[in-house]
């Protein structure tokens, strides 16, 4: 072990960037890594499968889209204080620093067997490690007549930032004042925890300043506020009191998109002006046609040592799409922590040495209470291998003591150092 | 395609000879336990904008002394109280070690 030579060159390769293409010199290829998905866990993946190795490693990472938008933040698009452009990065630097190639394709089979991947265009592409990263996919079916009324832009969901984002901000500008807006919430686990009722927070800190008689209702299938919730509530009962109302237990089973309506398995039907309906979630297409969603065509059960499938040898699931391990949030600062310690496995596994035995994770979530005022909540992941899981070291983590306006910077600063962390 | 996309790299980004393969299993898992800092800190440390402090090239006590602060309670704090108590004491020694170690 030599420490001090190892952390000289880890400083050299910090300087350069990276050592880009460094299999064309002195270091021949140890393997080739795919990575499938270029959101918080791919790109991350792909990222740090190169720095780890010291370039040694090729990887080639398949993304169908021209850039990066970011599901974090992007609540402040709906709240009317950010713009879509804030959230957008670009994928560039992943090739001019760290020697990335990138695919503009999606991929449409796994042969675990042959270890190749095929594309929409009909290519393949050959892996020894497969990096698995597709985030999630809404389950429209869930929730009848959704699917139209989604397709024809009247129901929108907003969660993966984009398009519809822009759209529902759009909704609520016409909405006249005295309006409702109405949330539902699908059942636990679904993409990021917080994310729902930071979104109420947005509209109705909107509604506060530019429609002060309009209402947010907040439809919740589970028992109760599944994150910060003593701090959320309070937010409501003091901030937002006469704006927003939150009902528990509201499962949706029905969406009308002509009278606005939203049914329920057992609660009453509720009418809104604007419907934002998030429907239940599992993992991205390809990893459920694959197969490697093995929990009930869900999720993708992974051995959390090293993110490696349980379904599949030599593929690594990472990010939103996995089975959670107690206690871990599905969020963009989780996918970007999974991908790390996968990233590690690889390499190690690549480069002949051992497994990290304990790897760690962490998770920082921030929510926007209005358009300055954050809250967080905030843990420590350790691999428990007589468990053969994550969990939460004893002691560390929790929750803001209540919304500031410093924790706002921080969430900001978050955001910009978790954007170049996965992507530049 | 594969020729030009290497001819491409080559142009593009500066070739090492001294290749700083992670290949021991320690400094691997240095490396990794950095990276869970780097979500906020920056990749290797090095922050983008003013709010949250650079780790790389810092001193290695003063890193040590700030993470044991922030765990005892010591040192008032948004997060890092709350971060801090996530970690070991060697663990803190390794971060604190592998971080001064960094130039910034």
């Amino acid at each position: 072990m030599d420490r001090r030579r190892f952390l000289q060159g880890a400083a050299a390769v910090g300087i350069s960037g990276s050592l880009g293409c460094a299999s064309t010199g002195a270091v021949p290829s140890k393997g080739r890594v795919v990575v499938i998905g270029g959101g918080y866990g791919g790109a991350t993946a792909a990222k740090y499968t190169r720095l780890f190795s010291g370039g040694a490693i090729d990887v080639t990472l398949v993304e169908p889209n021209a850039a990066f938008v970011s599901c974090p933040i992007s609540n402040l698009v709906i709240g009317g204080t950010k713009t879509l452009a804030d959230l957008t990065t670009g994928y560039d630097a992943l090739t001019s620093k760290h020697g990335v190639k990138r695919v503009r394709d999606s991929v449409v089979g796994i042969d675990a067997t042959g270890k190749t991947v095929k594309l929409a265009s009909g290519d393949t592409l050959a892996y020894d490690k497969l990096v698995v990263s597709p985030g999630i996919d809404l389950m429209y079916d869930r929730i009848e007549g959704l699917q139209a009324a989604n397709a024809g832009g009247q129901v929108l969901q907003a969660w993966k930032a984009g398009p519809e984002t822009v759209a529902l901000r759009a909704q609520l500008e016409a909405m006249p004042d005295g309006g409702v807006y109405a949330i539902t919430i699908p059942e636990a686990p679904y993409r990021c925890p917080p994310g729902p009722y930071e979104r109420a927070c947005q509209v109705a800190s909107y509604f506060k300043r530019a429609k002060p008689r309009s209402k947010v209702l907040i439809l919740d299938a589970n028992q109760d506020v599944t994150s910060k919730g003593p701090l959320f509530k309070r937010v409501w009962a003091e901030q937002y009191k006469g704006i927003v109302e939150y009902r528990p237990q509201h499962n949706a089973i029905q969406v009308d998109a002509r009278a606005k309506a939203v049914k329920f398995d057992v609660q009453q039907d509720v009418k809104a002006d604007v419907l934002n309906v998030l429907p239940p979630m599992r993992a991205g297409s390809i990893a459920v046609q694959s197969g490697l969603a093995n929990v009930n065509s869900r999720w993708c059960n992974v051995d959390y040592q090293t993110f490696e499938a349980t379904a599949m040898k030599d593929v690594h699931v990472i990010g939103d799409s996995i089975q959670i391990a107690p206690l871990m949030p599905k969020s963009g600062h989780m996918a970007n922590s999974h991908a790390k310690v996968a990233a590690a496995a690889i390499v190690a596994r690549l480069l002949g040495i051992e497994v990290n035995p304990v790897p760690m994770l962490t998770n920082t979530c921030y929510s926007f209470v209005d358009d300055k005022n954050v809250i967080h909540v905030a843990s420590v992941h350790r691999y428990d291998a007589d468990k053969k899981t994550f969990l939460t070291v004893p002691g560390s983590g929790g929750v803001s003591a209540a919304p500031s306006e410093v924790e706002g910077q921080y969430a900001l600063s978050w955001a910009r150092n978790i954007w170049a962390d996965t992507l530049g | 395609m594969r020729t030009r996309y290497w001819a491409a790299c080559l142009a593009a980004v500066p070739v090492l000879i001294s290749a700083a393969l992670a290949q021991d299993a320690t400094a691997l898992r240095t490396r990794g336990l950095a990276a869970t800092c780097a979500n906020c800190h920056g990749t290797d440390g090095r922050t983008q904008g003013e709010t949250v402090p650079t780790l790389a090239g810092r001193d290695r006590e003063l890193i040590a002394s700030r993470l044991r602060e922030f765990r005892d309670g010591k040192r008032p704090a948004t997060v890092m109280h709350q971060l801090a108590k996530g970690y070991t004491e060697e663990q803190i020694d390794t971060l604190a070690a592998y971080f001064a170690a960094l130039k910034n």
